[in-house]
């Protein structure tokens, strides 16, 4: 592994194949009547989150307890960031200090890739900006290879809101790297320009994305995120995008349904179709711990050889 | 390299193993077999099917795996992460003479890992060591109750076992 996990970009198959190898084992721990290994012992980690989270950040959390680092949990609401301290600053504070690794969720697209440059400590990206999310990814691929056995030749509809997703850029990332074929689908004006370089097939229309689909992959329609009137409102974007029972239908019989959450359900899902049989998102976010436990064993490990942190040194 | 045990003397080595097993352990009930990944795995598989076969009592066995609470992990600034793979223990080790299982023993690191690893599972009445071979130079104060083989060596030599599940063939091999 390189010194950091900034994006799916930087990551080869070999090494995906990896992480989601190492994931498998790590999932029996959490099995156990004691959740814990003492592999990251004397290990001081700090998520560091400049954007509300619940589930990545307790994610994050309890993978790291159960490999026995010592977790520092760091709410920007509570820190001197709300006195004007810069990220920079911030983070060679937090360096001072000599923690082995810093996760890190952002609004800024790059915010780690800055972080990285400029701390010893190994940064994992939790998500920054509209950019990317590739300890998600990372799950979502281990979650499809657990119901599939494989990623390679499936047929996978992203539908939602794809321009201010960087769940979405981390996986087609990740599963174009892997041979899966992807269609993504959302209303024109919430589509990244550019996005079929990508190796994806663009589709505006979710009944003809979702046809003969082996996984549905459903984003959020992020608000928070929208400068501008994007859809017309969030009625008629679930009346022509949103997932219904009635669309489901057209992917195959075993078809699974994603959401990286948190969801609007009647938004971009119907409640009954997000807690229905073919719905596998609880199952997500239990894959989310061992996927990132195998992500912050495989980082503690060495650097290889022409790596970041060896160019620094 | 020099061969130092061949298929013929694997197997008797296993069978007086399982016969010393049962000699020492009455209540086979209580009994269970863990092998550590990855070749004290199937030799624990083979043990309980001849225990099976000697005395008709199935006996539990299940494969720990120790990379997670090795003692030089992080030690390295370069090189990726030992590869974990998963541990299958699918009974109670509570109150249960376990017999670990391992193919070769020398500094015995790897025991105390595996003492370590398996005690999180729950409280054994007692952990016996079973080894196909071993090769002395001991860093630890441990020692096996069960030895197919004991076998001098230097420490520049390497001791490699080969088992037909994993490697098509049984042999015991030294090399350097």
């Amino acid at each position: 592994m390189k010194k950091d996990l900034l994006g799916i970009a930087d990551l080869s198959g070999e090494e995906i194949y990896r992480i989601l190898d190492t994931a498998d084992a790590m999932r029996e721990i959490g099995e156990r009547p004691i959740k814990k290994v003492p592999t990251l012992r004397g290990k001081t980690i700090v998520n560091l989150f400049y954007e509300p989270s619940t589930r990545t950040r307790t994610s994050f959390e309890i993978a790291e307890k159960r490999l026995s680092a010592d977790t520092l949990n760091i709410a920007v609401a509570s820190s001197s960031v709300q006195k004007g301290e810069t990220l920079a600053d911030t983070a060679m504070n937090l360096e001072a200090m000599a923690p082995d690794m810093i996760v890190l969720r952002h609004a800024c697209s790059g915010a780690c890739h800055l972080l990285a440059r400029i701390c010893r400590s190994r940064i994992i990206n939790a998500g920054d900006g509209m950019h990317e999310h590739p300890t998600q990814a990372l799950l979502d691929a281990f979650t499809i290879r657990q119901h599939k056995q494989r990623l390679a030749g499936l047929k996978i509809a992203i539908v939602g809101d794809l321009l201010h997703s960087r769940v979405l850029r981390s996986n087609v990332l990740l599963l174009t790297k892997l041979g899966a074929e992807v269609c993504v689908c959302g209303p024109p004006t919430l589509v990244p320009p550019g996005i079929e370089r990508l190796g994806v097939r663009v589709s505006i229309a979710v009944d003809e994305a979702v046809a003969g689909a082996d996984v549905i992959m459903m984003l959020r329609i992020q608000q928070e995120r929208m400068r501008g009137a994007f859809v017309p409102s969030l009625r008629e974007y679930f009346h022509v995008f949103g997932m219904t029972a009635e669309r489901v239908k057209r992917a195959k019989p075993d078809v699974i349904i994603m959401h990286p959450g948190p969801m609007n359900r009647g938004v971009e899902i119907a409640s009954d179709v997000a807690d229905g049989p073919y719905s596998v998102i609880l199952e997500q976010v239990a894959n989310g711990v061992a996927v990132r436990m195998a992500v912050l064993y495989l980082l503690a490990g060495g650097v290889e050889e022409g790596s970041h942190a060896e160019a620094a040194a | 390299m020099p061969v130092v045990m061949d298929a013929v003397r694997v197997a008797r080595s296993l069978a007086r193993i399982a016969h010393e097993i049962l000699e020492r352990n009455r209540g086979l009930e209580e009994i269970a077999l863990v092998g550590i990944r990855s070749r004290g795995v199937p030799l624990a598989r083979r043990l309980a099917a001849i225990v099976k076969e000697i005395s008709g009592h199935e006996v539990p066995a299940g494969a720990l795996d120790i990379t997670l609470y090795r003692d030089d992990l992080m030690r390295h600034a370069i090189g990726a992460q030992p590869l974990v793979r998963s541990t299958d223990i699918p009974f109670s080790i509570d109150d249960k003479r376990i017999l670990l299982v391992d193919d070769v023993l020398y500094t015995g690191r790897t025991i105390r890992a595996a003492l370590d690893a398996l005690i999180e599972f729950g409280r054994p009445k007692s952990i016996q060591l079973v080894v196909l071979v071993d090769r002395g130079h001991r860093e630890l104060p441990i020692k096996a109750d069960y030895i197919g083989k004991n076998l001098p060596t230097s420490p520049s030599e390497s001791v490699q076992v080969h088992l037909t599940e994993l490697d098509g063939r049984d042999e015991v091999e030294i090399e350097g």
